[in-house]
């Protein structure tokens, strides 16, 4: 309206907040409090090498650590409103999302990538908890319906690895409509008789774990994730109960049968490449079929052959 | 017993003087009478004037209104023969969904919804309306009845949000959530969710991912409760109010947003003055939106809901 609201704030953030290069070689594992060189930890997949802890992992390097050779082509993202309700706490939320971009360089909490794991098609969607917490807005809704389709289009499994806090608060009840909108992107997945993999990776809690995050075909945790819906504190706080050992960790998890398996970060990516090949490999191409009639066909030669080539995932139907 | 809320006070003592007088009419003055009716036509000004400029944290409180008609409310005024059908199958009955099969103005019909009871005892039996995984379970249990009968499905939405408990994470409060929402989207007969005081969270959505969603003009419907959003926003639970008006928790808003399909207006003062007159009006528009839909196939049932959860987020509030 007047020059007084029109006035523009000199970006003296950019100057400060862009500090990249790690200044220290040594990091120190939250949970043994042993010192690690940045260039193990990096080999190790910032998994500490003396007590297991699996550590936040940032996107692009999960997108790496999955694919083969770490090759994967990004996958663009649909622009979406970006502030749906004008919303402000004691701070605007573009302000928040701008800080949140400065610090991270993405525009929102996902990345979607494409390649090859295993050989075969994949579209990977990874949470960047790092991006205000992880939380799904109208973007990260974007963001999944995006790879999901991709996924149909190249009949090619979806893998989801959320790490996220739940609903983008910020975005209102917009926030809460991604729990509908992401489970319409996984029937659209499933409906193509294609594979949904969920990998819950520290922490997938709320609205995450509460839609698309519990619904997969196949759900694996990472060692030690926290996963769950109500906060331990919210229980603790209004309920007033005292919460057990390993609460909400990936291997409570298992143990009340809310995940197949609990792996750790190196094993990951030979899981999936197993999991994906037997899902949409009923057959070792090396078998001979005629026709379709396969059921006669003697099931036990394919137990010994070796890695499959084929790259035709995908064909069933659920 | 009529409660009255903070921001009423003028009006109860208006209408406590009402009383008074009258006590007085018995006495036998006429000019009492002309007393009573100038204070009633004060009275049904005020209620105008307050009910039409409500804040968001004032409507907030009238959505929690205690007198205000609940769920078991609008199931004995508008379902007869209503035939209450009880739990999940798995692990248990959950009194705070309640589910069953009626005739609905003539249609046989499934009804799902949440009760928070009326008074201590009831409270306390339908857990203040906040359901377990048993009862996210339950209403996937009716929603396959309704499907195999082919019967609409009626939800009626009243709950602070899914409970928060450490038996409800391990019996899996956000897989059944999910679940729940999934088979709403997947339904192949018409279903109309109602949100009759509070949608909240998670707990609301499981059962109202809908081809039409009702509100009632003084309901809430959000992604986190406003306590819960200011403690974490504000640090403060004192900042509720500023949180309802951020939040765009109001029907109007909601109805902008595309989030809601139709606002039922609410009688002057509030459903809680004219408990009967609100469930008559709900009652009229779900009969209204169950006709928009006689006739379409399922197919088209279920691609016209996804359509809409889709176009959600597309555009902000103005």
């Amino acid at each position: 309206m007047n020059w007084l609201t029109n006035y523009v704030r000199p970006k003296i953030r950019a100057l400060y907040a862009r500090k990249e290069v790690p200044d220290n070689l040594w990091h120190k594992c939250p949970s043994c409090e042993a010192m690690l060189f940045h260039r193990e930890l990096e080999e190790n997949l910032h998994v500490c090498q003396h007590c297991g802890f699996h550590m936040r992992l940032d996107p692009i390097k999960r997108l790496q650590s999955i694919f083969d050779d770490g090759a994967y082509d990004g996958v663009e993202l649909p622009k979406s409103v970006a502030d749906p309700l004008k919303f402000r706490d004691q701070k605007r939320y573009t302000d928040r999302l701008k800080e949140a971009q400065v610090k991270t360089g993405r525009t929102d909490a996902i990345v979607v990538g494409n390649g090859l794991i295993g050989g075969l098609s994949a579209v990977v969607a990874v949470f960047d908890f790092g991006f205000m917490g992880g939380s799904m807005g109208i973007a990260v809704g974007e963001g999944l319906l995006t790879a999901a389709k991709l996924a149909v289009a190249k009949k090619a499994p979806l893998i989801v690895v959320p790490a996220s806090g739940g609903a983008r608060m910020q975005e209102g009840i917009l926030s809460l409509m991604q729990m509908p909108r992401t489970t319409i992107a996984v029937e659209m997945v499933k409906e193509a008789g294609l594979p949904y993999i969920v990998v819950l990776t520290d922490p997938t809690t709320g609205g995450v774990t509460a839609s698309f995050a519990m619904l997969g075909d196949i759900h694996i945790a990472e060692k030690g994730a926290q996963i769950g819906f109500a906060g331990a504190r919210v229980i603790e706080g209004t309920i007033r109960e005292t919460l057990p050992e390993g609460f909400q960790r990936s291997e409570y998890l298992l143990e009340h049968g809310m995940v197949d398996m609990v792996v750790h970060r190196r094993d990951l990516r030979d899981t999936l490449v197993r999991v994906i090949d037997l899902l949409t490999q009923p057959v070792r191409s090396e078998i001979e079929v005629v026709d379709a009639d396969f059921e006669e066909a003697p099931v036990s030669n394919a137990v010994v052959v070796t890695t499959a080539s084929a790259s035709q995932p995908g064909a069933g139907d659920d | 017993m009529q409660t009255f809320l903070e921001f009423e006070k003028p009006i109860a003592e208006l209408e406590g003087k009402i009383e008074e007088l009258r006590h007085l009419t018995n006495a036998g003055d006429i000019n009492i009478a002309d007393e009573v009716a100038k204070l009633q036509t004060k009275v049904d000004k005020l209620l105008r004037q307050t009910y039409a400029k409500l804040t968001p944290g004032q409507k907030v409180q009238v959505a929690r209104h205690p007198n205000r008609p609940h769920c078991l409310d609008y199931v004995q005024g508008l379902i007869e023969d209503f035939t209450p059908l009880a739990g999940d199958r798995f692990f248990a009955e959950d009194r705070a969904v309640i589910g069953g099969l009626g005739r609905f103005r003539g249609r046989s019909v499934v009804v799902i919804g949440q009760e928070k009871g009326h008074d201590t005892e009831s409270r306390v039996r339908h857990n203040f309306g906040m359901a377990k995984p048993e009862g996210y379970r339950k209403a996937q249990r009716l929603m396959d009845l309704a499907d195999r009968f082919k019967l609409p499905v009626l939800s009626l939405v009243d709950t602070a949000g899914a409970f928060p408990g450490v038996q409800a994470e391990e019996r899996g409060q956000a897989e059944a959530i999910a679940s729940s929402i999934a088979r709403c989207l997947r339904l192949n007969v018409p279903m109309v969710a109602s949100v009759i005081g509070e949608g909240g969270s998670g707990g609301a959505i499981a059962i109202a991912a809908a081809d039409r969603v009702l509100m009632l003009e003084h309901a809430i419907y959000s992604v986190i409760t406003p306590e819960g959003c200011a403690s974490i926003l504000w640090r403060s639970p004192d900042m509720a109010g500023e949180a309802a008006i951020a939040l765009r928790l109001i029907s109007h808003d909601l109805k902008e947003l595309g989030v809601i399909d139709r606002i039922i207006q609410e009688p002057i003062g509030g459903a809680q003055r004219d408990p009967a007159g609100t469930v008559k009006a709900l009652g009229d528009a779900i009969e209204q939106s169950l006709r928009e839909m006689d006739g379409l196939d399922s197919a088209t049932l279920r691609a016209k809901r996804r359509e809409k959860f889709l176009e959600m987020g597309q555009k902000g509030l103005g």
